[in-house]
């Protein structure tokens, strides 16, 4: 929480600096039993990723974007330790995840509500601090000042019913931000909200991982999303075996406010050339899906 | 205007109309057996009906049985509970366990336990226990299947962000299983109250020295139809009295569910 503010006009990293990588992919296939698996061995499995390699630096914000349904959550719940790959390594900080165990570097925000209902707000931001042995009183003030910041100011004794689906986000992003994790995984998570909440939430995410940049694994389905957020676009091919084809670096200047960057020329250049590569695998996902 | 008239949001017309429907309802009794339309042998009358009542409370008699079948049912409901919370929530969480005694779970509830009575009686004699014992046996089901359910029914998001969150196997039960079932065990004790009555009433009136159904039974014998139902209205009154004390605790513990005991997964 106390680092100094880093760069925000230039992009790379000082080459002084050496580059650490938080997240590392290498040759990564996950396969799943059928519902038909274990039947004379002639089940069905599927292959949700291929032979994935990739690395999501210390610091970097990235976004993975593909077709619906090609295993993007698949990325996402590996790189979070809830699924294991069936070959390949995942890194994170250069070091393996034990076997059966969480990733404790890293926050996730999941795409539908998952705070717990019986909860208020307040005590849903506290819930992870008190998991890890912080005391009740202490983390209720870690939560309290949370929600102020992501403008949930004076709505710490809500229940979820009682919030809306984009405070509900929110208190989300409260939750997952409040352990002060070195990597944010995040699944769709604004995908359920009108247009005008979701710019106004991914300006606020911006403008919080801008003061002390995490890194950051951001799965969507929106371009305009990605490219507004990101320092780099990751494409992934449709499922299944889905796998990237195609990265771009983001070189938007920040600090971006992202209903005004849309109109910007780089912007539109950036999209065109992403949007030729995605194109064909959406055309791809959906005649599949058609069949 | 009808519309208006009817509407089944305004309380004193709904309570004025239940009201009228129970007074018509004893009137039309009344009138039936005093007219001798239907004889007042077989179907009691209702002056005479709280007549037994009065006189039961007047004289006293009727707290020592009054008190008997309530603690039965009371600690029943109580032991019954505990029980299938307990071992409810235990076996939802081993699925090995589960799979295993799944067909003698199966058994045990679908045979009819009402016939355990008199085992009960020889076992635990014929004091409160015999009934206590019949009454678990009918409780525990209830809530076991409904606390079984509940963890089976919670939501995989909501568990995984809190393993996330780095809750350790305790903290996910006290946490997540618990609230979660908590909703579901509500619902069944509504029934478990009722059912803990049957097993209290149908015990003593197989064999007891007092009670409400050692009452029935006695009144029974020498066909005094109006203490019969005198004693049945009692017991009605006070399975109510237990379902609404379950309906408070439910209300203050579910404070975070929206109305109408929905559940709370829907998205934005």
């Amino acid at each position: 929480m106390s680092l100094p503010m880093r760069r925000t006009a230039e992009h790379r990293e000082p080459a002084s600096r050496p580059v650490r990588q938080a997240i590392g992919f290498e040759q990564v296939t996950c396969t799943f039993a059928g519902k038909t698996a274990g039947k004379k061995g002639g089940g069905q499995t599927y292959t949700a990723i291929r032979d994935v390699t990739l690395a999501i630096n210390e610091g970097e914000f990235v976004s993975i974007i593909g077709p619906t349904g090609c295993g993007k959550s698949t990325l996402l719940n590996v790189t979070a330790g809830l699924m294991r790959p069936s070959s390949g390594r995942v890194t994170i900080f250069g070091q393996e995840l034990p076997q059966g165990a969480l990733n404790r570097d890293a926050s996730y925000l999941f795409q539908v509500d998952a705070l717990m209902p019986w909860k208020n707000a307040e005590d849903n931001v506290a819930a992870g601090l008190i998991f890890n042995g912080t005391p009740k009183a202490e983390a209720l003030e870690v939560a309290r000042d949370w929600l102020v910041r992501v403008g949930l100011h004076g709505h710490g004794h809500k229940y979820p019913h009682q919030m809306s689906g984009g405070m509900r986000k929110r208190a989300g992003l409260a939750q997952a931000l409040a352990l002060d994790p070195r990597i944010l995984l995040m699944d769709e998570p604004f995908s359920a909200l009108d247009i005008q909440t979701r710019q106004l939430m991914e300006n606020e995410l911006l403008q919080i991982w801008a003061t002390d940049r995490k890194s950051v694994m951001f799965v969507t389905h929106d371009l305009e999303e990605a490219i507004a957020l990101s320092d780099r676009v990751v494409v992934l091919s449709a499922g299944p075996a889905t796998h990237p084809i195609a990265e771009f670096e983001i070189d938007l200047e920040r600090p971006r406010e992202v209903a005004e960057i849309r109109m910007t020329q780089r912007f539109l250049q950036l999209h065109a050339a992403i949007w030729d590569v995605l194109r064909g695998e959406v055309l791809k996902s959906y005649a599949r899906t058609r069949s | 205007m009808h519309a208006l008239a009817l509407d089944p949001r305004n309380r004193g017309l709904v309570l004025a109309s239940r009201l009228g429907l129970l007074g018509g309802g004893i009137f039309l009794w009344w009138l039936c057996t005093t007219l001798e339309w239907l004889p007042p042998f077989f179907f009691g009358n209702p002056v005479e009906v709280a007549g037994r009542i009065v006189g039961w409370f007047a004289s006293g008699e009727i707290f020592i049985h009054l008190y008997t079948t309530l603690l039965e049912t009371i600690i029943a409901f109580l032991i019954g509970t505990a029980l299938g919370l307990g071992i409810g929530l235990w076996l939802a969480l081993s699925p090995f366990l589960a799979e295993v005694v799944d067909p003698f779970l199966k058994a045990f509830n679908s045979m009819p336990r009402l016939i355990f009575a008199p085992i009960f009686a020889m076992w635990f004699g014929l004091g409160i226990w015999s009934k206590v014992a019949l009454g678990v046996t009918l409780v525990f089901f209830v809530v076991f299947f409904n606390v079984f359910q509940g963890v089976r029914e919670v939501s995989p998001v909501v568990l995984a962000n809190t393993r996330m969150l780095g809750a350790n196997a305790r903290q996910l039960m006290r946490h997540v299983y618990l609230p979660s079932a908590m909703s579901w065990v509500f619902s069944s004790l509504h029934n478990a109250v009722g059912i803990a009555f049957v097993g209290s009433v149908v015990g003593e009136y197989l064999g007891s020295e007092k009670g409400m159904g050692y009452m029935i039974l006695l009144a029974e014998g020498v066909f005094d139809i109006d203490s019969v139902i005198a004693g049945i209205l009692l017991l009605t009154v006070f399975a109510l009295l237990l379902d609404t004390a379950v309906s408070v605790i439910e209300e203050r513990l579910m404070r975070w569910q929206p109305d109408g005991n929905q559940t709370v997964e829907s998205a934005a």
